[in-house]
């Protein structure tokens, strides 16, 4: 802990210093990263914080407006909906569900889009040709369009709605893979420890696989964000989480009838859609921009 | 050239056919079976199965079957809409006028303010106008669409009342469609008031579906602009007395053109996809919505047949952006 001040300009600090040091830099990615924490501990606490049940109705006071607004009252902050359910409770649930959504489909495409980067980047000749070809064929589709295609194969639903996106998202971790698989491969260390003798598994995970990782941060980070927005367009369009789970999307899929009459239940869950994408892609582009070598003069 | 042209024409066979043995094998995975799927019946006799599934072509090998789709595909025969009974190529082409109008509007839209927004974010760097630009650009990229579309609704239909909630014109008008672009119709239609009307229900729509691809080019502009603006020829131009003005909009932009060209092309698949959740929401008569009208439906004929048109479409474009790139920029050809 209070260990003296390195000696001599050799010292390098630790690549988490540094990292931080380039990141903090940057005051949307600092932003971004305090509101994804936030989100995380709504998340994580939402049995807690959250003021009501997600799903409990509360029909005399159905439509009430948000506290602040005549006819508001404390009991319900945000306001509530048709069915008198609490807005802000519904929206902290909900951020749970979102970080999950995102968490889960991306670990699963994150580690599928590695191994197959890795095969392509290793083994080369037509594993690599079928595996880059088949990505090529993924990526040819829109995202929500594939997504979409998935889920009339699995049936509506939420989970269905995470393999979905994760399938979308995979091409692009593949394709980073194997690129980087290729650059390093080239490089003096990796010949020295093929040389020493390490097996294809050992070169594959333990030598190539950890100098591949920064891109690959990026990536998942950027893909919390593109999860999060493709699950709510899927809940929106009645595809993804089923009623009455308080997902952000399924929030807004009946919001068009009260356009007229109650402007909090469309405002809040858009808004909640869009700074957890924001604070995602403020992070992550702060991430590239203090993980990225060329920018650091 | 021509290798070039060929080499890139032969990668995007692959890709063809794994998107028909896509379309053609969601119809197989689907919970059921594809006589249930194609047909649209349930719960029928096992006479009837025998002889739709003997109609469907559904008894035979699946090879034999692979073949006779990608047969059918190359005449022409996308299939019939449980629904309708129409021919599904057909209903897509009617309805796919509606989509190009206003995706090519959104991305109109999106030029014109995205170019001249990444210029001077890039010539004024580091100033509040470069932050305020890059920050609204960043909020347009993480904008969830489909409530953005709900907010624009909000505020200019329902509480502004200027523009219409849904539709491509006032029902009042009622004059033939030969191209199935509404304002060329409207115009040649001659009414009175009919394209006023017809731009008045595309705006909001455009809007909506415009503000990714707008977020999109501007970043990518700003950022090309930077890189150009340090090579050695625009000091060179700058040297030789030109207008600042002058050095931007021609030398240093027809170069920091050549990546907003790709970019541009990536976002036809960003635009089917705004376009799926756009036409849902303002009733655009275009495919999208009849795509997601077909999965509530369980219409597989035209679910299969959309997702196999949207990605010929999407791989087409890209194919037609990198043979442009080709042209433009004679290093690409050469090396590739």
């Amino acid at each position: 802990m209070n260990r003296p001040a390195a000696p001599g300009p050799q010292a390098a600090p630790s690549p988490l210093v540094e990292l931080w040091h380039y990141f903090s830099r940057n005051r949307g990615a600092v932003f971004g990263l305090f509101t994804v924490l936030l989100l995380f501990f709504l998340a994580l606490f939402a049995d807690w914080i959250a003021p009501h049940s997600a799903i409990e109705q509360y029909r005399q006071s159905a439509l009430a407006p948000p506290a602040w607004q005549d006819g508001g009252s404390r009991q319900f902050l945000l306001g509530t909906d048709a069915v008198g359910r609490d807005i802000l409770s519904r929206l902290i649930h909900g951020a749970r569900l979102s970080l999950f959504i995102g968490l889960v489909s991306v670990s699963l495409s994150l580690s599928l889009g590695i191994v197959l980067g890795l095969l392509a980047g290793f083994l080369r000749g037509w594993v690599e040709f079928a595996i880059m070809r088949l990505m090529d064929i993924m990526l040819a589709l829109p995202s929500l369009l594939l997504a979409i295609a998935v889920v009339a194969i699995l049936g509506p639903g939420l989970i269905n709605a995470m393999y979905a996106i994760a399938v979308v998202m995979l091409p692009h971790y593949v394709r980073l893979m194997r690129a980087s698989v290729i650059t390093e491969l080239s490089k003096d260390y990796v010949a020295a420890s093929r040389i020493a003798g390490a097996g294809t598994l050992r070169l594959m995970f333990d030598t190539v696989l950890p100098n591949c990782t920064a891109p690959l941060i990026v990536q998942a980070t950027l893909g919390f964000s593109s999860a999060i927005l493709d699950a709510a367009a899927l809940g929106f369009l009645g595809l993804g989480a089923q009623p009455p789970t308080p997902e952000w999307g399924s929030m807004l899929a009946s919001a068009l009838e009260f356009i007229m009459s109650a402007w909090w239940v469309v405002t809040f869950p858009g808004l909640a859609i869009l700074i957890s994408v924001l604070a995602f892609n403020l992070m992550g582009d702060g991430l590239r921009d203090a993980l990225d070598p060329k920018l650091k003069s | 050239m021509l290798a070039y042209v060929a080499k890139r024409v032969g990668m995007v066979i692959p890709t063809f056919i794994g998107i028909t043995l896509l379309a053609f094998s969601l119809i197989h995975m689907i919970p059921g079976n594809a006589v249930e799927a194609l047909s649209g019946e349930r719960g029928m006799s096992p006479e009837r199965y025998q002889q739709l599934s003997h109609q469907l072509g559904l008894d035979r090998p699946l090879r034999t079957q692979y073949f006779d789709y990608v047969g059918h595909l190359l005449h022409g025969d996308f299939g019939r809409s449980i629904n309708t009974h129409d021919g599904v190529l057909q209903e897509f082409l009617t309805l796919f006028p509606a989509t190009v109008e206003l995706a090519l509007c959104a991305l109109a839209l999106a030029l014109l303010l995205g170019l001249p927004a990444g210029m001077l974010a890039a010539v004024k760097r580091n100033s509040v106008l470069d932050y305020s630009v890059m920050g609204v650009s960043l909020t347009g990229y993480s904008m969830p669409i489909f409530w953005w579309a709900l907010l624009l609704i909000q505020l200019f239909s329902v509480t502004l009342g200027w523009t219409p909630v849904s539709g491509r014109i006032d029902i009042a008008f009622d004059f033939p469609a030969p191209t199935g672009f509404m304002l060329i119709d409207a115009w040649m239609s001659g009414e009175d008031g009919a394209v006023a009307s017809a731009l008045w229900h595309l705006i909001l729509p455009a809007i909506a579906l415009g503000t990714i691809p707008l977020a999109v080019i501007a970043r990518m502009t700003r950022s090309a602009m930077l890189e150009v603006l340090r090579e050695d020829y625009v000091r060179t131009a700058r040297a030789k007395g030109l207008s600042w003005f002058s050095v931007v909009c021609v030398h240093a932009l027809r170069n920091a053109l050549i990546p907003v060209i790709t970019v541009i092309g990536l976002q036809v698949g960003t635009l089917l996809t705004g376009a799926i959740l756009t036409e849902t929401i303002f009733s655009w008569p275009g495919i999208g919505k009849w795509l997601v009208e077909a999965i509530h439906r369980r219409d597989y004929p035209v679910v299969q047949g959309g997702i196999l048109m949207s990605a010929t479409i999407v791989i087409v474009v890209n194919l037609a952006v990198d043979l442009l790139y080709g042209v433009v920029n004679p290093r690409i050809r050469h090396n590739s």
